[in-house]
């Protein structure tokens, strides 16, 4: 197998004293989904934001594409083909979507970036109809889809997303998982997905982390965890949706 | 259509209830009016304290929130019954302003250039003197320290509070360089600018990682230290005192005085110091309109938008690779930058200056006029400090008043309180400031804004 392309080795990360990752190991391989899943509180959410750089890991390294950006700040980690859908989407509300979009355009130069627009607006028709309209006018959903969007505009090579389910409906939460598997196979994006909806986190990805107190207990591929009576006992019978 | 059975219940006004609620009111208002109106202070000639009873004035204060709230009370009951309330404006008034707001700039920049003859034709060259100086050039001098704070608190959403700094850093720069080096007007104007620019820059590097409140403190605490230092490092500002004899600018060499080389004397002219206030109006004229095109084109460039998404949501910011510290940065020192072209202005406009002109009082007056205007638009920022510098003007041609109030009576006095309730009344009417909606910068088809009273502020 080809050297992975972000590598997480033995990272440890802090707020002040308290120990939220505890030496976590993530590899994710070029062109794949890996998902980590795991209960509230776990530290995935800090792994994200470990790996983008705030906080930043005290102990372990992180690697992307062969190069250590353990201790870039957040904006470097951004330009190096990194992307972040981060937690609870964080849209920019009085903006129109359209502007939002040209944000996620920040990091490069704006060359590519009706035609990008146009590809993002074939992913999700729903983004089309709202351009004009401001980010905060939006539901949840189309909130999500701008999110996943504006991180897309900025053409990575990896995707980040945190807990894209977050607070929608089981259509909706379809529709954008739907979304991601058609960009992971179309155009080969490598995407790190966090997620507490483990059936359709595992169901989607190729391999999984499950993640408890800032440890990572199982990994495997997505399904194999799904039939593990573990991980089903703990994140999945009753919360089958 | 009414609804027949609760129609005949609710018409009747509750008058109870409202005398109730302005007697609570009243109440109130009586509580505070006891110590501070109900006794007014002075020394007598033994430097003794007299306090002057002054009860008749309570009793108006307790009278006019009683029927005012009365009234309010009243036309609260029955607004819910009509549908058509008493409006300030008729509905849509704002909207038709937006949408014609092209139209508007060209008729307000036609204005403002021909104000000065305006003035003269309507009052002749002994009236316009006060016109064009005391509300031309004072009004402008505030719309543009008004944009300039536009920049730091409207768009990058940074609450300074203590922006006047950079006013005065602009004001001395150009008051100390022009007495020791002697050097001109025309080359303090950007040094004075660059010199703001710096200070912003210093200030904004230890409040980086502070936002909201705390921003808005350290902020605060930095103009009251610029001025501080003003005050007691004597050699340097020559403290209290100020720094009088400024050299006045000239028309690009020429002096405006009464000699034979001077701006009248050279243009063939009959000598009249309107000339200089002319000039002077034209000059602030010309770095507001500046500041005003530097601000629109920015907000259409990278940085200008990355103001705007750090306003909105800082660690979004971050995550799309925009570099935080580098935007608040460049959004500091430019607002300072026009700041500080302004107090170069205003120090070679008054020849002289003392700490007094730069204290906390103007920074709330600047953050008033963009908080009133609506954050972020340069219409309401200008409507506003028209209104509240303009007013403040006004106050002082109010004299016949006297002729009501007897001799004592100084309209000036009631400044702040009226300010105090024009802040109120706009906040109730227009929480989000005279212009609310953001135009967007970019635009597929075509321009709609969207009112901001359809998004919460900051929240998804």
């Amino acid at each position: 197998m080809s050297a992975p392309l972000l590598a997480v080795r033995g990272v440890k990360t802090f707020y002040g004293k308290i120990i939220a990752l505890k030496g976590v190991d993530v590899d994710v391989n070029p062109g794949e989904i890996v998902t980590m899943i795991g209960a509230n509180g776990a530290g995935k959410s800090t792994l994200m934001m470990t790996i983008f750089g705030a906080p930043q890991a005290r102990e372990g390294t992180i690697a992307y594409d062969g190069r250590d950006i353990t201790k870039l700040p957040s904006h470097e980690i951004a330009r190096l083909g990194i992307a972040q859908s981060p937690e609870g989407r964080r849209i920019f509300p009085r903006m129109t979507v359209y502007e939002n979009l040209q944000m996620g355009a920040a990091v490069r130069d704006f060359a590519h970036f009706e035609e990008d627009l146009e590809t993002i607006c074939q992913l999700f028709p729903r983004v089309r109809e709202r351009l004009q309209q401001r980010g905060g006018t939006l539901s949840g959903g189309e909130q999500q889809m701008v999110a996943i969007a504006r991180a897309l505009m900025a053409r990575p090579k990896l995707l980040l997303l945190d807990e894209p389910s977050l607070g929608l409906a089981p259509l909706i939460v379809k529709q954008i998982f739907e979304a991601i598997r058609e960009l992971n196979r179309t155009q080969g994006l490598t995407v790190f997905l966090v997620e507490q909806n483990a059936f359709h986190a595992l169901k989607l990805a190729h391999r999984g982390y499950v993640m408890v107190n800032g440890v990572i207990t199982m990994s495997g591929t997505g399904k194999n965890l799904l039939a593990d009576p573990q991980v089903r006992a703990a994140y999945l019978e009753g919360g089958r949706h | 259509m009414a609804n027949p059975v609760s129609a005949p219940a609710a018409r009747q006004l509750d008058m109870k209830a409202a005398l109730k609620e302005a007697a609570f009111a009243a109440l109130v208002t009586f509580g505070l009016c006891i110590p501070i109106i109900a006794w007014g202070t002075r020394s007598n000639m033994e430097n003794v304290l007299v306090l002057d009873p002054r009860w008749d004035a309570v009793a108006w204060a307790v009278a006019i929130v009683f029927v005012g709230r009365f009234l309010m009370a009243l036309r609260q009951q029955g607004r819910s019954e009509r549908k058509s309330m008493v409006r300030f404006l008729p509905h849509g008034t704002f909207a038709f302003f937006q949408r014609n707001s092209r139209i508007f700039s060209v008729f307000g920049l036609g204005f403002l250039i021909t104000f000065p003859i305006i003035a003269i034709t309507l009052t002749g060259w002994g009236g316009a003197l006060k016109w064009i100086d005391n509300f031309g050039v004072q009004i402008l001098i505030y719309v543009m320290l008004g944009w300039g704070l536009n920049i730091v608190v409207g768009l990058a959403g940074l609450l300074d509070l203590g922006y006047v700094a950079f006013y005065a850093v602009g004001a001395y720069s150009y008051a100390l360089l022009a007495q020791k080096f002697g050097l001109s007007f025309w080359i303090l104007l950007p040094i004075s600018g660059i010199l703001a620019a710096f200070w912003g820059m210093l200030l904004g590097f230890p409040v980086l990682r502070l936002r909201g409140d705390y921003l808005a403190i350290v902020t605060l605490a930095f103009g009251e230290i610029i001025r501080l230092v003003l005050i007691n490092w004597t050699d340097f500002s020559n403290g209290y005192a100020g720094i009088s004899g400024i050299p006045r600018p000239s028309f690009f060499g020429i002096p405006f005085n009464a000699s034979d080389t001077g701006f009248a004397a050279v243009f063939g002219l009959e000598f009249s110091p309107l000339y200089r206030t002319i000039f002077l109006y034209y000059v602030i004229l010309s770095l507001a309109l500046l500041t005003a095109f530097v601000t629109l084109r920015l907000r259409r460039l990278p940085v200008g938008r990355a103001w705007e998404a750090l306003r909105e949501d800082e660690i979004a910011c971050r995550s799309l690779g925009i570099n935080t510290t580098n935007t608040k940065l460049t959004a500091f020192s430019l607002g300072a930058m026009f700041g500080g072209f302004a107090g170069s202005f205003f120090a070679a406009r008054q020849g002289f200056i003392s700490p007094e002109s730069f204290v906390f009082m103007e920074s709330a007056v600047i953050l008033a006029i963009v908080v009133l205007g609506g954050m972020g638009s340069l219409w309401g920022c200008a409507i506003a400090a028209i209104a509240m510098i303009g007013g403040t003007e006004l106050l002082r041609e109010l004299e016949w008043l006297k002729a009501i109030f007897g001799q004592d009576f100084d309209p000036t006095k009631y400044r702040m309180l009226i300010f105090g309730f024009a802040m109120v009344v706009i906040m109730i009417w227009k929480p989000r400031g005279l212009i609310s909606t953001r135009e967007p910068t970019a635009f597929l088809k075509e321009k709609k804004a969207i009112s901001a009273d359809m998004v919460q502020e900051g929240h998804g």
